[in-house]
């Protein structure tokens, strides 16, 4: 197992750049908005998931990423065999 | 490090990928029928297809030192039309004693629909009836919980499938887990936007071993890096992890998946001739 230290010191900038461009898109979507038209109903829960998922980000525990997965993710329906007919 | 590509599309590669993916260690690759970018419009064209994957691809492989190994099947994005599917699931016992052909593949679901799930059941059957592995893939995006949640209660609810014999490809941090508890292996595809990165690749090795686990390009003509399995040799050396453990998954893995194959024969590059000493 690495240490955390290196970990976070070799991912530390890295990280930075990704989390700058997640700020700089939700700054460029709110301009518009403003500027523009505000996010239609049909956008709203797109953007809502961002927030979700930044959430999932800043929990704690070793699974964000599944989390995060699962949060983009359809729902699975255990009877879809007997829904579909197949 | 010798390496195997266990799913590359290379019909829509170059032949300097074949040459650069030599030069980087690639001793071996399967190639599983996929969608060619547009529907095709008849059994005849699936028939061209698999004569491209069985005899075409294998020389241009050869020319470069790779072997080079096949999958068919008609994909889940043309599986919509149930009736072109079942005249090429028919035909295709046509090519299975071909020398490179391992199993039926990639078989799966794409928007996890009825008719998909009817033709990835017919397929299970020729599978069955002729005894071949199978190659499965899973859905993009928001689809691949549910589709990937769907192929194994298919797969698992039929007695006659061996586990041992079924790659489910495409795996990601919400299916992994699941498809190796099944008994299932596992596909890891580095993809530069969906998928899977290799750093993300890293971690999922990290976490479960590397039992049953393979990792791939699936390079194609979309955006694909068809050297990304290096890639990912370079990341976990890169985090100081066991040449054994990297040669496992890179190369011992596939070979082991493989042979269960009645057709695969692989001779090792350190299997060559070796001049005689004055």
């Amino acid at each position: 197992m690495r240490d955390a230290n290196h970990i976070l010191g070799e991912s530390f900038l890295e990280t930075r750049a990704k989390l700058l461009e997640i700020a700089a898109t939700l700054d460029r979507i709110d301009r518009a908005a403003e500027d523009e038209s505000p996010l239609s109903t049909g956008s709203q829960p797109k953007r809502a998931l961002i927030d979700d998922a930044i959430r999932i980000c800043l929990s704690e525990g070793p699974d964000r990423a599944e989390r995060l997965q699962k949060l983009f993710s359809r729902q699975y329906e255990s009877d879809w065999r007997k829904s579909m007919g197949v | 490090m010798d390496f195997f590509d266990p799913h590359i599309h290379m019909v829509s590669r170059t032949t300097d990928d074949y040459a650069t993916l030599a030069r980087m260690g690639c001793v071996a690759m399967s190639e599983p029928a996929f969608w060619a970018g547009f529907d095709r419009g008849s059994v005849d064209g699936f028939r061209d297809y698999f004569h491209q994957l069985t005899d075409v691809e294998p020389k241009r492989a050869a020319q470069y030192g790779i072997q080079h190994f096949a999958w068919l099947c008609i994909n889940a994005k043309e599986a919509e039309n149930v009736s072109l599917s079942r005249d090429v699931i028919a035909m295709i016992p046509e090519f299975l004693d071909c020398p490179n052909v391992l199993g039926i593949g990639e078989i799966g679901l794409n928007k996890n629909t009825k008719n998909e799930a009817t033709v990835f059941l017919e397929h299970m059957d020729v599978a069955v009836q002729y005894e071949q592995p199978i190659l499965i893939h899973t859905p993009h995006l928001e689809d691949k919980y549910q589709g990937t949640r769907m192929i194994l209660d298919m797969l698992c609810s039929d007695s006659r499938i061996d586990h041992s014999r079924v790659l489910i490809d495409h795996v990601e941090e919400h299916t992994v887990e699941e498809v190796l508890d099944h008994g299932f292996w596992a596909g890891l595809t580095l993809y530069p936007i969906s998928k899977c990165t290799p750093e993300r690749a890293a971690d999922m090795i990290e976490k479960f071993g590397g039992e049953r686990l393979l990792a791939n390009s699936a390079g194609d003509w979309g955006p694909s890096k068809p050297t990304a399995v290096p890639d990912l040799i370079f990341e976990l050396r890169r985090r100081g992890h066991s040449e054994s453990l990297i040669r496992k998954v890179v190369y011992e893995n596939p070979i082991e998946f493989f042979s269960k194959s009645k057709n695969f024969q692989f001779t090792p590059r350190d299997a060559g001739f070796e001049p005689a000493r004055s």
